[in-house]
């Protein structure tokens, strides 16, 4: 069975790489690359996948699994800006992707376990652009 | 990884097949046969699939908007889909005619380092029809 919970976090980002022209960066981010930051509503769809526990009818407990969002995820990026405040984005672009994979890497090893695993993770950017990240194949 | 992005267009159709008389159709299709047809306000949604790339993105953004702006929405938003898209003339103006027709539109010719994975289109916000490609 699978398991999805919802979270948003409001935070800035610019995406560009530091080693390029403005006019390069512009062509490959668009208006992301724009250098003083701008901000989105992410919001995170996280899916697990596992047989319900015969004694609590549950896949995963869902205060848990929403403590440890909280704690990755939310607590860190809500209202900041990526770029600055949020490693690896001081080095890594936060583009969608990267940030999928991000979060990937941080709540991954505290849902797997006995008859659960992390199956995807949904990062809107905004609510007409988002990616699904289902780890490394 | 897979990006899925959201377009939007605006169209007429009607509903109504040569293969079947005018009560067939009135009774099959009900009020999407409607003689002088009627209009959605469409909902497109693209998954491409892909590597994330050095730059961090499985596609360009621009690139992706700018193939679905000329080869699909350029040619559906505000038109009659049974009189302005001579893919679609011979075959119903349903959504699923449709779905197939944006995939081959995009689909030929495609340049995008990223793999087109699916195509989806809602007709309202009650109806939505989904193709994979393979």
């Amino acid at each position: 069975m699978f398991l999805t919970r919802k979270v948003e976090f409001s935070a800035s980002h610019v995406c560009a790489n530091p080693a390029w022209s403005a006019d390069r960066n512009q062509a490959v981010y668009g208006n992301n690359a724009n250098p003083n930051g701008h901000g989105h509503n992410y919001a995170l769809e996280v899916t697990l996948t596992g047989k319900p526990d015969p004694v609590t009818g549950m896949v995963f407990d869902l205060r848990e699994l929403k403590e440890i969002l909280n704690r990755e995820v939310v607590d860190p990026m809500d209202h900041r800006f990526l770029n600055k405040e949020v490693p690896p984005f001081d080095r890594v672009v936060p583009t969608t992707e990267n940030i999928a994979v991000e979060i990937w890497k941080r709540i991954e090893p505290q849902i797997t376990r006995e008859g659960v695993s992390l199956h995807n993770v949904r990062l809107y950017e905004t609510q007409d652009l988002f990616v699904d990240y289902g780890g490394e194949k | 990884m897979r990006l899925t992005s959201r377009y939007r267009f605006s169209a007429s159709h009607r509903l109504d097949t040569p293969a079947l008389t005018p009560e067939e159709n009135r009774k099959l299709y009900g009020k999407c046969n409607n003689p002088h047809g009627h209009g959605h306000d469409y909902l497109l949604e693209i998954t491409v699939d892909g590597p994330v790339d050095q730059d961090g993105q499985v596609v360009n953004r621009q690139a992706l908007d700018a193939v679905v702006r000329e080869r699909v929405l350029a040619r559906l938003d505000h038109k009659n889909l049974n009189v302005d898209v001579p893919e679609l003339a011979g075959s119903v103006a349903t959504t699923e005619n449709l779905a197939t027709i944006v995939k081959g539109a995009l689909a030929e010719g495609w340049t995008l380092p990223a793999r087109l994975a699916r195509v989806r289109i809602s007709e309202t916000a009650r109806n939505t029809f989904e193709l994979e490609v393979r």
